[in-house]
């Protein structure tokens, strides 16, 4: 397979990256070799074989219904980039 | 006393021979002398740090203090630390201090031992080699000219130099094991869900696995004795009793059934390795083990696999840093989207972004099955393998890296060569299998790791039998010259 300006770009931007236009060459480059190296698994046949998600095949634990993390705006707030009034602010997304 | 162990250290300490403040003094003092030479500290700690030993100090004078209480270490930069700098050696995170401390964090302080300050790493953890850190590369303490490895590099570092006494690393695709063999030490990556994952800052969540970085298979024991533990803050951690693994090291290891996997002495091995590690595994035999040829038959199965499960893993847990409630922030976004994509764009660095378009790839909509479905599948044929060979064998032994410690800058042209460099490493990763590397001898100067894989959290028997090896060799009481 190889990858081309238009699926770089197109890969950015589901990534919410911004990139360099002039990077654009290495990156298809790199993601093209990347994708060959992967391709060798398309020759293992796992039909029934069960895709592992944990090492130990554990479960998700429950826990019970109950508030166990105080409330640590201001802390957590602190190390924001903007905040105003107790809320994170970003650029007006509604006009 | 920067070459004493663990336990001399603690003797030391508790019989007032020497103060945690003074001991935390000396080491401070070194990493001002050194680490300019080396770079393996991004942040150091030193009024923390006193501070902690202030206190510890009073512990021993009062009779409160553990085995490890007053005893300084450092943390690898991904672990966060309560009200210091936690950068994962990323310009994204040069601004974030953590508002909570990691599990092991918590632990070892808890635990009464000291913060020297933090290491640096592979941003993110994806390197082979430190030099994708955004502070800049570590350098091997064994030859300034090359890599100690990656992710852990700094803090392999650190400890070859006598920096720190003993360090924490994590270890995702072989980022303790690798660069504990390029820099002569012993490092242990246990068994998937050991060791809390809290306040990692997350790269692949079904991989990472924090681990020690020590001189010893004694020192790796004390402190994974502090950092393991079932906890409740990490869905995936393993509720299971965590036994004394300084109890077992000295067990005898007559009758220890010893795998050789033909797929890990195949081309791509560096001859004079091959030949350092089948010395190993003769001393092994004069030590009573017993050798047996076995086959890994999936093992070239196992760098594709990690590059997709790795980076699909991480293209989804960095999502989290959109410069909206912490870390780096673009100058005048214009919109929500060019916030996001700018300050993303701005954070990360090339390796860090190669990944995560990788994943983004492998994820995208009619692809998921192709590849992530794909991948899960051969991971578990590559953990297969392992259970079949366990089945009459106790542990497989083999080199950790196909070579040793490579030049700055030789295999950062080509990302493709960096991932190849965990050709060994990556596998029990994918298994959830404990592993570690100890030293094994040199080439040219330059250390050779010898890694042993256990079964499922058999890490006091990985431990037992790193120990009995470095009861009858010296090679990890070799250090370089210049920081003895």
């Amino acid at each position: 397979m190889s990858l081309d300006k238009t699926d770089v770009e197109k890969i950015a931007h589901l990534a919410r990256l911004a990139i360099d236009e002039q990077a654009i060459p290495a990156y298809a480059k790199d993601l093209t070799n990347i994708f060959n190296l992967v391709e060798q698994l398309t020759t293992v046949d796992t039909a029934d074989i069960t895709p592992m998600a944990h090492p130990l095949d554990a479960n998700q634990r429950l826990r019970a219904d109950e508030v166990t993390e105080a409330n640590q705006r201001e802390l957590f707030q602190a190390i924001a980039p903007k905040t105003e009034a107790g809320i994170y602010l970003v650029p007006q997304v509604i006009e | 006393m920067h070459t004493k162990t663990l336990s001399e250290l603690s003797t030391s300490l508790h019989k007032g021979d020497v103060s945690s403040v003074e001991l935390t003094q000396h080491y401070l003092d070194r990493i001002r002398t050194h680490n300019n030479q080396l770079n393996a500290y991004i942040t150091v700690c030193e009024d923390e740090a006193l501070e902690q030993a202030r206190a510890a100090d009073q512990k021993i004078q009062q009779k409160t203090a553990g085995k490890l209480t007053g005893i300084p270490l450092a943390h690898k930069d991904i672990f966060c630390t309560k009200g210091v700098r936690t950068s994962c050696a990323s310009k994204m995170l040069d601004n974030f201090i953590a508002p909570y401390n990691a599990t092991v964090v918590d632990r070892v302080n808890t635990a009464g031992m000291v913060t020297l300050g933090k290491t640096n790493m592979d941003e993110f953890a994806m390197g082979s080699s430190n030099e994708t850190s955004f502070y800049g590369p570590v350098k091997n303490p064994w030859d300034n000219a090359r890599v100690p490895g990656g992710s852990s590099g700094g803090s392999a570092a650190a400890v070859a130099a006598k920096l720190a006494p003993v360090a924490t690393g994590t270890d995702t695709g072989g980022s303790i094991r690798q660069p504990a063999s390029l820099c002569n030490l012993t490092g242990l990556k246990p068994t998937y869900g050991r060791i809390s994952r809290y306040g990692m800052i997350a790269f692949a969540s079904s991989l990472d696995q924090a681990g020690p970085l020590a001189r010893s298979a004694e020192d790796a024991a004390l402190l994974l004795n502090e950092m393991a533990g079932f906890d409740t803050l990490d869905s995936t951690s393993v509720e299971r009793d965590v036994p004394d693994y300084t109890a077992t090291l000295k067990d005898s290891i007559v009758g220890l059934k010893i795998g050789l996997p033909k797929e890990y002495f195949s081309e791509g091995l560096d001859p004079h390795v091959a030949a350092t590690i089948e010395a190993a595994i003769k001393t092994y035999e004069t030590l009573g083990a017993t050798i047996k040829d076995i086959t890994l038959p999936n093992t070239s199965l196992a760098v594709p696999t990690y590059y997709v499960v790795a980076p699909a893993e991480c293209s989804s847990n960095l999502s989290r840093m959109d410069g909206v409630r912490f870390g780096h922030r673009c100058d005048d976004p214009k919109d929500l989207l060019d916030l996001y994509q700018r300050s993303r764009g701005e954070g990360f660095g090339e390796e860090v972004k190669r990944r995560i378009m990788t994943g983004t790839y492998a994820l995208s909509s009619g692809y998921y099955d192709a590849y992530y479905l794909k991948a899960q599948q051969c991971r578990r044929l590559i953990s297969n393998d392992f259970q079949q060979a366990f089945s009459d064998i106790d542990v497989i032994m083999g080199p950790t890296t196909p070579t040793t410690a490579f030049k700055l800058g030789d295999k950062t042209d080509d990302p493709i060569s960096m991932y190849l460099a965990d050709i060994y490493t990556i596998s029990t990763n994918l298994a959830g299998l404990p592993a570690l590397s100890i030293p094994a001898g040199f080439v040219k100067g330059l250390p050779v790791g010898l890694q042993i894989i256990g079964n499922y959290f058999e890490e006091a028997r990985l431990l037992n039998v790193a120990h009995s090896y470095q009861q009858a060799t010296d090679w990890h009481k070799k250090s370089p010259l210049y920081f003895e």
